[in-house]
């Protein structure tokens, strides 16, 4: 193994982690995909936890659950969190993806022939 | 505050309208309402992140998960701490439409990476498995975990000069079966990044298609059934017509 690389800014410390979440670990596992797209729907507040209010300012263009993680340096799990806490608020809404691989395993004919043109038109 | 704007006139909770941090990031358009995802598997330094940045729209970024040996979220004072570990993966993205955007990830083929796979990548539409022949092997594990996954995939071999290998020989090495594909690439060239994954989604659409008279065969059926099944389905079935929701 060897090792994970040195990544700049990322600070895994589990007391910084620990306190982001005020303890929490368990994350809303089904709540948020990893590309679950995020809308603020409220500005930051002064007062407000500092990653909550980079979520809002982050999220005034949709952004998925993955580039908010990449852009705060935090775990995905952390973020999910985070969000938990915006979207009880009502301070985020969350766009699911279509695609439930739980139905059916394969994608419709119909998605994949607009990811196929899409790709063609790049 | 402690937000670090790189933007020294908008400084200030009251910033005006819109004035989002200008950190370099590429917003998603507003209309943009479901995401995809296919991810690209392979060994250390076969090019994922080459192939990943060479087709995304925005520099391929890089993100971790944290995972607990012990199982997620039964120690929460622990979770955090020293029995946890991470594993870290690159993404980038395409946008496809007004409403859809792909994600593009690559992911470590290593071992302790499939422990997350589900909880990552369900709802993938298909795995790209990028290899290099002078490490074959390291692709092997992979190929097992997305056949037992079912995740469906495509195998593209990341040539970068002359190759020693013919496509065939590869095919065989890697014990791959006839209907899997198998394509060239060059992970630096965004032409030939395209061209794997529009392989990638005609292998997934004839995949889909093929499976679509298997989901409309009940249908049929029911018009020219075998008999025995016909009858036990009637045997089963209790007529009770005031069960019936009434059709106004």
């Amino acid at each position: 193994m060897s090792g994970r690389p040195v990544l700049p800014g990322r600070d895994d410390d589990p007391d910084r982690l620990y306190t982001i979440t005020r303890g929490r670990s368990r994350s809303p596992e089904n709540a948020f995909d990893l590309v679950t797209l995020i809308v603020a729907e409220r500005r930051p507040v002064p007062g407000m936890q500092s990653e909550h209010a980079r979520i809002l300012r982050m999220c005034e263009a949709p952004t998925a659950v993955v580039e908010l993680a990449a852009e705060l340096a935090l775990p995905i799990s952390v973020v999910k969190i985070l969000l938990g806490d915006l979207l009880e608020s009502g301070a985020v809404t969350a766009r699911h993806p279509r695609f439930a691989p739980t139905k059916a395993r394969l994608p419709d004919l119909d998605t994949l022939k607009q990811v196929l043109h899409g790709l063609q038109q790049l | 505050m402690a937000f670090n704007s790189s933007d020294p006139a908008s400084g200030g909770p009251t910033s005006g309208p819109g004035a989002g941090p200008a950190t370099g990031r590429t917003p998603l358009r507003a209309t943009a309402d479901n995401a995809l995802k296919i991810v690209v598997v392979g060994g250390f330094g076969v090019g994922k992140t080459t192939l990943v940045g060479s087709v995304s729209e925005i520099r391929p970024l890089n993100t971790e998960e944290v995972m607990t040996k012990a199982g997620e979220g039964v120690d929460p004072a622990g979770a955090w701490g020293k029995r946890s570990t991470t594993v870290a993966f690159d993404f980038g993205r395409i946008t496809l439409s007004a409403s859809q955007v792909l994600y593009l990830f690559g992911a470590p083929g290593q071992e302790r990476f499939w422990f997350l796979w589900d909880r990552l990548f369900s709802g993938a539409l298909g795995a790209v498995v990028l290899v290099d022949t002078r490490r074959l092997e390291d692709s092997w594990y992979a190929i097992d975990r997305l056949e037992h996954h079912g995740t469906p995939f495509i195998v593209a071999r990341n040539n970068f000069g002359e190759p020693t290998h013919t496509l065939d020989q590869i095919r065989e090495a890697l014990d791959l079966a006839a209907e899997v594909p198998l394509v060239d690439c060059d992970a630096r060239d965004r032409e030939s990044g395209k061209r794997v994954l529009i392989e990638l989604v005609r292998h997934l659409t004839a995949l889909a298609e093929a499976a679509a008279p298997l989901a409309a065969a009940p249908l049929a059926g029911a018009a020219a059934p075998l008999a025995g099944v016909a009858v036990t389905a009637e045997a089963e079935a209790p007529v009770t017509p005031e069960y019936e929701e009434s059709t106004p």
